[in-house]
């Protein structure tokens, strides 16, 4: 890539949280920076801070200290209707646990965002029902999540996360209520998404078929960067995750 | 300063202001499905509202039934009303409730509203995961806030009109059966009417008041906290 716009910087964050007396120090300073238009894995073991740093990232968390920008925009100075609008234009959010809202149909979870986005219902229902073909699910858009798998929930999480053509996909686990083939099934999606319409994919990760589709991985190792990898020197290393697993 | 967002290819995007909006028609759409498809616990929620209105509806038109028929100024239905409880002296020209009728009422109400607060935290407490997504997605404190209050009106209304007829026809069914058909000849339909809508208000005063605080809560959570609990 030869011009690479820093989408997101995140720099010296901390985060604390107050556990009664004990304080438990979740991220030890972080410094981060990421290139408009990658798909970054951030890998861990569990605890290690990786939903702490998505929810710092994702403007969801205020770090204890430190700095985290989006486009070069300090978050911490947004107010919250530049929060809220940030969170609905510039960021899509995929779970582990779908957050697919139960009570509305597939179609009318796609259709929120961009009606807080100030489209017109039609225009939305249109776009919703592009994005949810796109996807793969064209004939299910009048389903409530109930009614659909949760590989299918969460393909409807990836629609809605592109409601409004945001920049960053910020997914926490994504595959991590899914079984091998429909995990595989989303990580390509993601993939192909961020390559055709150049978005951002942050994904906080145990899964080591992501790392096939990253252009780098964060390691990220008890609150601390351990180290980043691009692409290249990858395969070395998911061979040796290969054998230890 | 900020910097302008370079714009993502994207299959149609109309021209927006830096604003996230939710559309009053919206947010009544939303809100109506949303009570149809948790429809047992509205109904739950709503079910101590009928109550507590029917009793006020039902103290208000028999007091207001108890008047005409003083009015009538017929010794005999002047007996009738002493002996089926209500206080008339001979001077009298008009019958209040009691004091211990009000009390009753009062508490009642009370009840409800504590009785609303509590399914409403409830009701807060199991669609956290909702309103914390709901808020990813881009929505405001207030947008969490108007469509608990939406609810919560259309919970009232339809409660308390339910309640305000009922304990209106019991009464008048009541009265009809103690004193005989004078009682449904000599109401005087206006102030009925007026004791009904009184008590439509003022269910649905108590049903917007009940569901405030637990709204506040609602709007108020950040969206972590809500994507965390656990249920
Ligand atoms: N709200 C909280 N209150 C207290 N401690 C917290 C809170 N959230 C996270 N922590 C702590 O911060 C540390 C990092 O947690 P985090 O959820 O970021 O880990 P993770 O890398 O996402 O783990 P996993 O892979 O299991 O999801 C953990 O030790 C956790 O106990
Ligand atoms: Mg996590």
């Amino acid at each position: 890539m030869p011009f690479t716009r820093k989408i997101v910087r995140v720099s010296k964050v901390t985060k604390t949280f107050q556990l009664g007396k004990v304080e438990v120090q979740a991220l030890k300073g972080v410094d981060l920076e990421i290139a408009a238009g990658n798909y970054i894995s951030i890998m861990g073991p569990s605890g290690s801070g990786k939903s702490t740093l998505f929810n710092m990232i994702g403007g969801l968390d205020k770090p204890t200290s430190g700095k985290v920008f989006i486009d070069e925009v300090d978050i911490a100075q947004l107010d919250a209707y530049e929060l809220a609008w940030l969170r609905c234009r510039k960021i899509g959010y995929i779970f582990q646990t779908f957050n697919i809202i139960q009570v509305m149909t597939a179609l009318e979870n796609v259709t929120l965002p961009m009606i807080f986005a100030g489209m017109s219902n039609d225009a939305a229902v249109e776009k919703g029902i592009q994005l949810l073909k796109l996807v793969g699910l064209g004939d299910r858009f009048q389903h409530k999540p109930f009614e659909l798998s949760g590989g299918q929930q969460q393909r409807v999480a990836v629609a809605r996360a592109l409601a409004n053509d945001p920049a960053i996909i910020l997914a926490d686990e994504p595959t991590g209520n899914l079984d091998l083939t429909t995990g595989a099934e989303i990580i390509t999606l993601l993939k192909r998404l961020s390559q055709e319409r150049q978005v951002t994919v942050i994904s906080a990760t145990h899964d080591i078929k992501m790392l096939n589709v990253s252009d780098q991985v964060v390691w990220i190792r008890d609150g601390r960067i351990e180290k980043i990898e691009d692409r290249e020197e990858l395969s070395i290393s998911v061979g040796q995750v290969d054998i230890k697993g | 300063m900020k910097q302008n967002y370079i714009h993502v290819p994207s299959v149609k995007t109309p021209q927006i202001d830096r604003q996230v909006v939710l559309p009053f028609l919206k947010s009544l759409e939303i809100s109506f499905k949303n009570l149809q498809v948790r429809f047992f616990r509205s109904l739950i929620t709503t079910m101590s509202l009928v109550l507590a209105v029917s009793f006020l509806s039902f103290v208000n038109v028999s007091t207001d039934v108890a008047n005409s028929l003083l009015n009538t100024h017929d010794i005999s239905i002047r007996q009738a009303l002493i002996r089926s409880g209500y206080d008339v002296s001979p001077e009298d020209t008009s019958v209040g409730s009691s004091p211990k009728q009000r009390w009753i009422v009062i508490l009642s109400l009370l009840v409800c509203v504590v009785g609303i607060v509590n399914a409403q935290l409830m009701a807060v407490t199991e669609r956290f995961r909702e309103i914390g997504t709901m808020k990813c997605l881009g929505a405001l404190d207030r947008f969490i806030l108007r469509l608990f209050l939406i609810e919560a009106g259309m919970q009232g209304l339809a409660g308390a009109s339910i309640g305000a007829f009922a304990g209106g026809f019991f009464s008048l069914l009541n009265a009809f059966l103690s004193f005989g058909p004078i009682a449904i000849a000599t109401v005087a339909w206006k102030e009925i009417a007026l004791s009904v809508f009184l008590a439509i208000v003022i269910g649905c005063s108590l049903s917007l008041l009940g569901v405030l605080y637990p709204a506040i809560l609602a709007a108020k959570m950040q969206p972590v906290e809500a994507m965390r609990a656990e249920y």
